[in-house]
């Protein structure tokens, strides 16, 4: 089997972005992942907004843990800095790393076994810290490196490629998410780029602990009819409920809505969220209806989808702990290690 | 927009830019694939069986396809399809066996053809090898018409023409060479069934300012002149030359000029160097060999004294452009100037000249003296008498010829049978899949990241000393694998299956130059503003499926697809496809044959 690397030849009109790098720039190693598997669109879907948002690669570090989903990183941002960590670890790896540097911009993509099986526990401190992070669960619901069998995603009721039913409930990360304090909250599927891409921004421009849960369809095991992940239920399933629009730098907003339509989030870094409501008056800053409007949706059968909670006002966790600014690795040896005599006041501290 | 109907042959040959531009259609990357798998022969009969003179052609042809060359529009510069074109005749070996023989039983029509040049023989290769009896007048000695008269040496040697022209006379057909013909009424007299014209455009236009007269001893035709070079008439000139005109005759005049005691040769050109009509590659060359090429330089007199030649008075221009932009050359107001040269070749155009042709045999001329020709069928307003090349519409350039005589020789085929002409038959055409395995393909997908290589060149100071010591050596079997390996494989085509298409985007996240685009339909103008890339090039098609699931279709910009494979690849159902279009263009008596 010989897999080629993309060819480098680009179309003669490409765009460059606001550092001088086009989108091309920004993409990694050839996917080894099954032809059509939606990580590869993921991993498109945040290459394009990295692009759009002229992010230095450099200033990016992208972490993962085990599984297909974890593959992907080599194949996006290939000048970005990358950890490929021990199964369902990522969260407390990005942790350690955030905490040395801030200055970076820290990805972690994750799957629904790396996120809901094995490092659920991880999951779930990362989100109630609110580490400053994006947390993409690339959600397909089967693990796909052994084969197939359902994921601590799957629905209940779902069928297995060979016909076996689900009996066990489903995690459903984004509501965990909810509950546990993460900041921005999201939904997406991969097949669908239009939601995906702001999305994405949404996350890297917020501060606090964003997760984004993408459904992924995986077409080698997960993508037949009695599949509750496969490319035909979810476009059926949809309901978005909000449109966004990130809007970076001096953009002016220049779309014009029907009043009440469209509400205007500002968030810290001055970046504004333009929201385009779909769903009646879904209101994307209350936690608790958010929860419970998932709930009720998720009975229908629907699968929710859009920016579902943000606060754009969030704190992270180097506010919480009143962290120094500076990364370690551009302090001094002296600040780094300030000598005996810190270290028996801080001792006597203690007593 | 209505789904692409890739039924149409136009539709794929159209993607394959280098076969669509080039006026014998020659299936380009198929026989540049041939040239990388080291199969010369098989590359050179393709070549042959499609533009009949591979090996003049490899070294002379205008090349039309290059600029049309898709790795010109996503790189620099175009594959030097010509030049590898060459490669296949320089490496063939002997071919003997996979050329046509002639029937030995002939269909017992005869026809005539006047002129041994490119169109009159590619007629008569395509006739004599289904069983015509075709009989070529010339009034040279040998074969080869404006290719051995015009072509200097140092370009194509003479042992390229005698091999290639070879091939044609050997298909049986009869050669009246040293045999002028005078009278087309004499030669339909004698019975043809039906007569070719394809003498050429054999009158150098000449340049009537003062002093030309009196200066006629040192002023020379350009084509007559190069003729006189060929034949071994005239092998010295004076130690300064100029010569007037920019077209490529120009170009071989002055080249030739160099090389026969012309220390110092000058062009000259009335228009802007940008738009000589000489071929930039030619340009180079001449300027390579140490001649100037002066522009914007009307010339008004001929200088002379004691009846001989002194210099040429130049009146300085420039160019003023009209509201409809055309293009007027006013004087610039600027002295005149004065160049000393001991001779000058005029090289300012060709015409035609039909001094044989008489009223009575029903041919009509337009007011510039070219014959009525229909130019789908090449017929007269003689339904006996076909022209092609040069004589039909004028002065173009070899491949055109060629082009002429395979529809000519369809038409005369076509006219003995008593068939219209106008019901021209059909191409062949096959469309098959290259897939071997999963990531895996019978072409080599892999997108070379070389530029051009340039051909290398003899010595400067040897090619200069002998007029027939060929400057360009030609690609080693290594530079031609590599220049090989640039081309795109624009004929193993991107084909799209709507309903295999789950929509998962995996085609559009692997396009190295974003060239699918799902999105809604709409009109083409509309739809060109939706799609992921820029899509500017109007004269490109978009391939758009028919509804997929979603209701949204796949627009295909085929502007500047690589033909790399990596959509198929990444297509979890099948939905694309690489499969090879092939178009064999028909010729005269392929229908028959084949069926």
């Amino acid at each position: 089997m010989t897999f080629l690397p993309k060819p480098k030849l680009h179309h003669p009109d490409l765009a460059t972005n606001g550092l001088g790098y086009t989108r091309r720039d920004y993409e990694g190693a050839i996917s080894t992942l099954c032809a059509g598997c939606g990580h590869d669109s993921i991993s498109a879907a945040i290459v394009r907004a990295c692009f759009q948002m002229d992010l230095p690669p450099h200033r990016i570090a992208k972490l993962s843990g085990i599984g297909c989903s974890s593959k992907t990183p080599t194949y996006f941002l290939g000048n970005s800095h990358g950890f490929n960590s021990v199964h369902g670890r990522m969260p407390s790896v990005l942790t350690g790393a955030n905490l040395a540097n801030r200055d970076l911009i820290y990805l972690g993509v994750s799957g629904d076994g790396d996120s809901a099986s094995i490092g659920l526990g991880q999951f779930a401190h990362a989100m109630r810290r609110g580490v400053n992070m994006v947390y993409i669960v690339e959600n397909n619901g089967v693990y796909g490196l052994t084969k197939g069998q359902f994921s601590a995603t799957s629905d209940r009721g779902a069928r297995s490629k060979r016909g076996i039913v689900n009996n066990d409930e489903a995690i459903d990360l984004v509501s965990m998410a909810l509950l546990l304090g993460a900041t921005y909250v999201g939904r997406s599927f991969s097949g669908d780029k239009a939601q995906l891409v702001p999305l994405i921004e949404g996350a890297l421009a917020h501060r606090g602990a964003a997760f984004i849960d993408c459904i992924s369809p995986c077409v080698a095991f997960n993508n037949h009819e009695g599949s509750t992940k496969s490319f035909d239920y979810v476009r059926e399933h949809n309901e978005a409920v909000n449109f966004l629009d990130v809007i970076t730098g001096r953009d002016e907003i220049t779309v014009d809505y029907q009043p009440g339509t469209v509400e205007v989030v500002r968030q810290h870094d001055g970046s504004l969220l333009q929201l385009r409501k779909l769903a009646g008056d879904y209101n994307p800053h209350d936690r608790a209806e958010a929860i419970s409007f998932l709930q009720h949706r998720h009975a229908a059968g629907e699968i929710v989808t859009g920016l579902l909670y943000v606060d754009p006002e969030a704190e992270d966790l180097h506010g919480y702990l009143k962290t120094a600014e500076k990364p370690f690795n551009a302090m001094t040896e002296a600040e780094l290690c300030p000598g005996s005599a810190v270290l028996e006041k801080i001792n006597a501290g203690l007593r | 927009m209505l789904p692409t109907d890739i039924r149409n042959p136009d539709y794929f040959h159209k993607v394959v830019d280098c076969q669509w531009a080039c006026p014998a259609h020659t299936p380009v990357p198929e026989y540049i694939r041939l040239i990388a798998a080291e199969r010369y022969a098989d590359a050179y009969m393709i070549n042959w069986r499609s533009n009949v003179f591979p090996g003049i052609l490899g070294r002379t042809c205008d090349r039309p396809c290059e600029p049309a060359c898709r790795r010109g529009r996503v790189e620099e510069e175009p594959v030097a399809i010509c030049r590898l074109k060459r490669v296949a005749a320089d490496y063939k070996g002997d071919i003997t066996p996979l050329l046509p023989i002639a029937p030995e039983m002939r269909n017992g029509k005869r026809i005539a053809l006047v002129g041994a040049g490119p169109a009159s023989l590619t007629v008569a290769r395509d006739l004599a090898a289904i069983g015509y009896h075709c009989v070529v007048y010339d009034r040279e000695r040998r074969g080869g018409g404006m290719i051995r008269s015009q072509i200097p040496k140092f370009r194509l040697p003479e042992e390229v023409i005698d091999e290639e022209v070879g091939y044609v006379e050997r298909l049986g057909v009869e050669t009246r060479y040293n045999t002028p013909v005078d009278s087309l009424k004499a030669l339909l007299d004698e019975g043809y069934d039906a007569v070719f014209v394809g003498s050429g455009a054999p009158r150098g236009r000449d340049l009537h300012i003062p002093g030309r007269k009196e200066a006629a001893d040192n002023i020379h035709i350009g084509i007559d002149w190069l003729s006189s070079v060929s034949f071994g008439h005239i092998t010295s000139v004076g130690k300064r030359v100029i010569v007037l005109g920019g077209g490529n005759t120009a170009m071989d005049c002055c080249r030739s000029a160099r090389r026969l005691g012309g220390a110092d040769v000058k062009v000259v050109v009335r228009s802007g160097f940008e738009e000589m009509k000489a071929s930039p590659w030619e340009k180079e060359d001449a300027m390579r060999e140490d001649i100037p090429i002066l522009n914007f330089l009307v010339p008004k007199e001929f200088t002379h004294a004691d009846g001989k030649l002194t210099g040429v008075v130049f009146e300085k221009v420039r160019a003023e452009y009209d509201a409809k932009g055309r293009r007027n050359l006013v004087p610039a107001g600027e002295p005149d100037i004065h160049i000393e040269c001991d001779d000058v070749l005029v090289a300012v155009g060709q015409e035609n000249a039909f001094p044989w042709i008489e009223a009575e045999t029903g041919i009509e001329f337009d007011r510039w003296g070219l014959p009525l020709v229909d130019k789908v069928t090449f017929c007269s307003t003689n339904p006996k008498v076909f022209f092609g090349g040069d004589s039909a519409f004028g002065p173009k350039n070899i491949i055109w010829a060629v082009a002429h005589g395979h529809q000519a020789a369809i038409s005369i085929d076509l006219f003995c049978n008593g068939e219209p002409l106008h019901e021209r038959p059909p191409p062949d055409v096959a469309l098959n899949s290259q897939k071997m395995g999963i990531h895996e393909w019978s072409y080599d997908n892999a997108v070379s990241n070389d530029h051009r290589f340039a051909v290398p060149h003899q010595e400067k100071a040897l090619a200069l000393a002998d007029i027939k010591v060929e400057v360009e050596l030609g690609f080693d079997d290594r530079l031609a694998f590599n220049e090989a390996q640039r081309c795109l494989n624009c004929d193993v085509q991107t084909v799209f299956t709507d309903s295999a298409c789950i929509e998962c985007d995996a085609c559009v996240d692997i396009c190295p130059v974003d060239c699918i685009t799902f999105t809604r339909n709409g009109d083409e103008e509309d739809l060109r503003t939706r799609l992921n890339a820029p899509s500017q090039n109007l004269e490109q098609e978009l391939y758009v499926s028919g509804p997929l699931k979603t209701g949204r279709v796949m627009v295909k910009d085929e502007d500047v697809c690589l033909h790399c494979g990596m959509c198929a690849e990444r297509c979890p159902t099948g939905a694309w496809d690489m499969q090879r279009f092939l178009i064999d263009v028909a010729q005269a008596g392929s229908a028959c044959s084949r069926h």
